[in-house]
C-alpha cells in the first residue's frame, strides 16, 4: 500500500492507539492536516500552541496514555517549548509532532524555519528529525516507546514538508525489537540482593517514613504502595507530584512535605531514621537546605532512572527499578522471613507524629465577616465535588492551597505543574484532563495571574464542548511573589499588583462562551459553587474575590533548613 | 608550554586526575551535539575529544572524551550520558589502566641550519617529516600524549607556524594473565 508521508504519519498515530490530539496547523505541517479529515483521531484545534502542549499533558496525567500534540514549524514549534520543558521536569509522556521546512531548505533561514530539534535537545527525552519518508512508521513507534517506557518523558518528531508529500510503501514495525534503539534499555526489576538489604533496613528502623513521589503514579503502584504501607504501618508523605497516590483520608497519610507542606509531613521526614523514597527525586522544594535535610535518616531510594540515585543525597540502598515491581518484591522479601517482625514497634513514633498533628494542623484564620479566604474556597469546592473529581492547578499560592486543602483519595485526580512551575498550566491542562476523563468533574483551581496567561483556551473548550470548571482565586496579585516580597523584601512590592477587575473575568468568560460567575463575599461562595456544579453543557468560570493578604503557611524559606519551618502566626511557634 | 612543565591534565604530584570517557554512540546526525551538550549544561570543559566510526558499516562511532573534573560530578554526567538514547555504552578509563595515544601535525619554519636540527629531533622522537617546503617542514608524531607534550615543548625554540593535535584516543590496557 502506497501512502504519502502525511498519511503514513497519521496512520502510525492510529496504530499507536491515539484517539485524540491537540494542535494548530500552519504552512509546514499543512500536508499532514489533510489526512486528519479522514482519520478516526479526534483533533482539537487550540488557540495557541502552548495550550496544545499543556492539554496533551493534562490528558496524559489523568489517563496514563501519552498525550499527542501537533504544531507547525518555527513559531508554532517554539510556542510548544514550554510544555516540553514542563513535561520533561514532571516525566509526562508527551509526543509532539512539529512541521519543518522542506529538507532542501533546512539551514537556509527559510520562512518559519527553526532548528527545533536543537532547541529542544535538553528538554526532551529524545527527538527525531525525519529525513527519509520510509522512516516514518519506525520513528513514530520508537517515539512512543521512548516516551512511555522507563522514566516517561516528552519526545519531539520534526517532520519536513517534502517528507510529508513524498510516498512510501506502508509497513508497521512488528515489535519493539525491530526498532532502531540499540542504546535504549530501561531498567524494570530491582536487584533482589538490594531489595533484601532494603527489607533489612526497614526491619531495624524506629522512625521510618515512606517518601512517595510522582514515580509511584507513573508506575501505577498506588495499590502495592498501600499494601506495603499497611503491612508495615509506616507513615506516608505524598509529594506535590504524588498527591492521590496514597489516600489523604488514610490514617497513615501525613500529607504533603516540602516548602509549603504541612508541619507533620515536613518534621516527620526531618526526624526520621529511615526514608523509603519511592519514585521521588529529593527535589530542593522538598529537602530545603540539603545539608540539613533529615540528618539522622538512612535512605532507601527506589527510582526507575538510575541517574536519580545519589544525584542529590547518597542512598544507603539505591535500587534502580520500577516502583510497582520493587514495592511488590519488597513486600515478598519482608514476608519471606516469618521469624522476625517486618518492622520495629512504631508506637512511640506514631505518638510523636500524633502530637505534631494535634499541635500544628493546617490552619488559616476563619474569622467571619472579612474577605473570602482562598483556603475556604478550596474546602467548599472539595466538599461540593464528587470524591473522584479531578483538580488541576497552575503555579503559585492557589496551587499550594489546592494541594493542601483538597482531599485526594484517588490516584490521577491531581494535575499540576511541579518541577517546571509553569504559570498558565491549569486552564489548558484541565481541558486535556476533561477530554481524557469526560466522565469526571474537572475543576481548575487557578490564580488570576495564571489565568491571564492561557485563558484563551476556554474558547477551545467552548467550541469543542469540553465543560471544564475554573475557579479563579482572584487576589489581584501575583500572590506568591507578593508573599515573598512581604516576608523577605520588607514589604517592598515590586510589579506584583494586577487589579481585581481588570480584566472583568465574568465578561471575559462570557465572551469566550462560558458561564461567568462572581463571588465577592464569603456568603456568595457556596451558591456560586452550587451553580457552577449544576452546569454541564459548557465551561464555567468563577471569579472568587479573595483576601489579597492571605499567605501560604507553613513555609520553609528558600535555602533554609526544614527545621526552620514557619507555621501560621496564630499558631504557637514550633519548638526548635 | 616548555618541556619542563607538566601537562595541565596532570596534578602537581604526578598523579593524573583527568578522566577518559570512551563513549560508543550511534553514528547519527546530532549525536555529538547531544553528548557535548550534557557537559556544557553542567559547566564542564571538555579538554579533548576524538570521534570516528568504529565499524565498517559506520553504524557506530566511538567518542573519546577527556575531562578534567572531580570524580563525583563526573559520575552524574556519566549517568546522564547513559540516558541519551543514541549512547550505546560508556566506559570510564583510568589513565593508569588505559593505553592513550595522540597524533600531532606541526609545521615549523626552518632556515638552513635549523632544518637538520628539526629533522634530527623528529628522528629521536620517532616522528616523520610528511611535507617539505622551501623554508618550512611539516612533521607528524604519534604517541603517548606526554611524549607529544615533550616534543611540542622542544619545538618552542623554533618558529612554529601551525600546530594541530588530534586529542587522545584510548582503549583499556590488556590483562597480562
Amino acid at each position: 500500500m502506497q501512502l504519502t508521508g502525511a498519511q503514513a504519519l497519521i496512520k502510525s498515530l492510529e496504530m499507536q492507539g491515539v484517539d485524540v490530539m491537540f494542535g494548530l496547523p500552519g504552512g509546514a505541517i499543512l500536508p499532514v492536516y489533510d489526512p486528519i479529515i479522514d482519520s478516526s483521531i479526534r483533533h482539537i484545534l487550540v488557540r495557541h500552541e502552548q495550550g496544545a502542549g499543556h492539554m496533551a499533558e493534562g490528558y496524559a496525567m489523568v489517563t496514563g496514555k501519552p498525550g499527542v500534540a501537533m504544531v507547525t514549524s518555527g513559531p508554532g514549534a517554539t510556542n510548544i517549548v514550554t510544555p516540553l520543558a514542563n513535561a520533561y521536569m514532571d516525566s509526562t509522556p508527551l509526543i509532539v509532532v512539529s512541521g519543518q521546512v522542506a529538507t532542501g531548505s533546512i539551514g537556509t533561514d527559510a520562512f518559519q524555519e527553526c532548528d527545533i530539534t536543537g532547541v529542544t535537545m535538553g528538554i526532551t527525552k529524545h527527538n527525531w528529525l525525519i529525513k527519509d519518508v520510509d522512516d516514518i512508521p519506525s520513528v513514530v513507534a520508537a517515539a512512543f516507546h521512548v516516551a512511555t517506557t522507563g522514566r516517561p518523558g516528552p519526545v519531539l518528531i520534526d517532520f519536513p514538508k517534502d517528507i510529508a508529500n513524498a510516498t512510501m510503501e506502508w509497513y508497521w514495525p512488528s515489535s519493539v525489537e525491530d526498532l532502531d534503539l540499540p542504546g535504549y534499555h530501561p531498567v524494570t526489576a530491582g536487584d533482589p540482593e538490594l531489595i533484601r538489604q532494603a527489607a533489612g533496613l526497614i526491619r531495624q528502623a524506629h522512625r521510618p517514613v515512606l517518601y512517595v513521589g510522582g514515580g509511584v503514579l507513573k508506575s501505577r503502584a498506588a495499590d502495592v504502595l498501600r499494601a506495603l504501607a499497611e503491612r508495615t504501618g509506616i507513615p506516608v508523605v505524598t509529594t506535590l507530584m504524588a498527591r492521590g497516590a496514597f489516600p489523604d483520608s488514610h490514617p497513615q497519610c501525613l500529607g504533603m512535605p516540602g516548602m509549603h507542606g504541612n508541619y507533620t509531613a515536613v518534621t516527620a521526614m526531618q526526624r526520621s531514621d529511615l526514608l523509603i523514597s519511592l519514585g521521588a527525586r529529593f527535589d530542593d522544594r522538598v529537602t530545603g537546605k540539603i545539608s540539613a535535610f533529615a540528618p539522622e535518616a538512612k535512605i532507601i531510594h527506589v527510582d526507575i532512572d538510575p541517574a536519580e540515585l545519589g544525584k542529590v543525597r547518597t542512598a544507603d540502598v539505591g535500587i534502580a527499578g520500577d516502583c510497582a515491581m520493587v514495592a511488590e518484591e519488597l513486600l515478598s522479601a519482608m514476608n519471606a522471613d516469618s521469624e522476625t517482625p517486618v518492622v520495629q514497634d512504631l508506637t512511640p513514633w506514631w505518638e510523636q507524629i500524633h502530637t505534631w498533628q494535634e499541635q500544628f494542623p493546617l490552619y488559616y484564620d476563619h474569622t467571619e465577616g472579612g474577605a473570602i479566604k482562598p483556603q475556604m474556597v478550596v474546602e467548599q469546592l472539595r466538599d461540593a465535588a464528587p470524591a473522584d473529581a479531578i483538580v488541576v492547578a497552575g503555579v503559585g499560592q492557589h496551587q499550594m492551597w489546592a494541594s493542601q486543602y483538597w482531599q485526594f483519595d484517588y490516584p490521577y485526580t491531581w494535575v499540576n505543574s511541579g518541577g517546571a512551575g509553569t504559570m498558565g498550566f491549569a486552564v489548558p491542562a484541565s481541558i486535556g484532563a476533561k477530554v481524557g476523563r469526560p466522565d469526571r468533574m474537572v475543576w481548575a483551581i487557578d490564580g488570576d495571574g495564571c489565568f491571564q496567561m492561557t485563558a484563551q483556551e476556554l474558547v477551545t473548550a467552548t467550541a469543542e464542548q469540553i465543560p471544564v470548571k475554573v475557579a479563579i482565586l482572584n487576589n489581584a496579585y501575583l500572590g506568591m511573589v507578593r508573599q515573598w516580597q512581604e516576608m523577605f523584601y520588607e514589604e517592598r512590592y515590586s510589579e506584583v499588583y494586577l487589579s481585581p477587575d481588570l480584566p472583568d473575568y465574568v465578561k471575559w468568560a462570557e465572551a469566550m462562551g462560558c458561564v461567568g460567575i462572581r463571588a465577592e463575599s464569603p456568603e456568595d461562595v457556596g451558591p456560586a459553587i452550587e451553580k457552577a456544579n449544576s452546569i454541564d453543557d459548557r465551561p464555567v468560570v468563577v471569579d472568587f474575590r479573595t483576601d489579597a493578604f492571605e499567605k501560604v503557611f507553613p513555609m520553609v524559606a528558600a535555602g533554609r533548613s526544614n527545621d526552620d519551618i514557619v507555621v501560621h502566626p496564630d499558631q504557637a511557634a514550633p519548638p526548635r | 608550554m616548555s618541556a619542563a612543565t607538566v601537562s595541565p591534565l596532570h596534578g602537581g604530584m604526578g598523579t593524573p586526575r583527568h578522566h577518559i570517557l570512551s563513549v560508543l554512540v550511534e553514528n547519527k546526525a546530532g549525536v555529538l551535539s547531544r553528548v557535548a551538550g550534557l557537559f556544557s549544561r553542567r559547566g564542564f570543559n571538555i579538554y579533548s575529544l576524538a570521534v570516528a566510526p568504529t565499524d565498517e558499516h559506520e553504524h557506530f562511532s566511538r567518542i573519546t572524551i577527556v575531562v578534567d573534573v572531580e570524580s563525583a560530578p563526573l559520575e552524574q554526567v556519566i549517568m546522564q550520558l547513559d540516558k541519551l538514547i543514541n549512547v550505546v555504552s560508556i566506559g570510564e578509563l583510568s589513565p593508569s589502566e588505559a593505553v592513550e595515544r595522540e597524533l600531532l601535525l606541526v609545521t615549523v619554519a626552518v632556515g638552513p641550519t635549523e632544518r637538520s636540527q628539526v629533522i634530527q629531533l623528529v628522528g629521536v622522537f620517532g616522528g616523520e617529516v610528511v611535507s617539505v617546503g622551501a623554508d618550512q617542514l611539516t612533521v607528524m608524531l604519534a604517541g603517548r600524549p606526554e611524549k607529544i607534550d615533550d616534543f611540542e615543548g622542544l619545538l618552542e625554540q623554533y618558529t612554529v607556524v601551525e600546530l594541530q593535535r588530534t586529542g587522545r584516543v584510548a582503549l583499556p590496557k590488556l590483562d597480562r594473565h
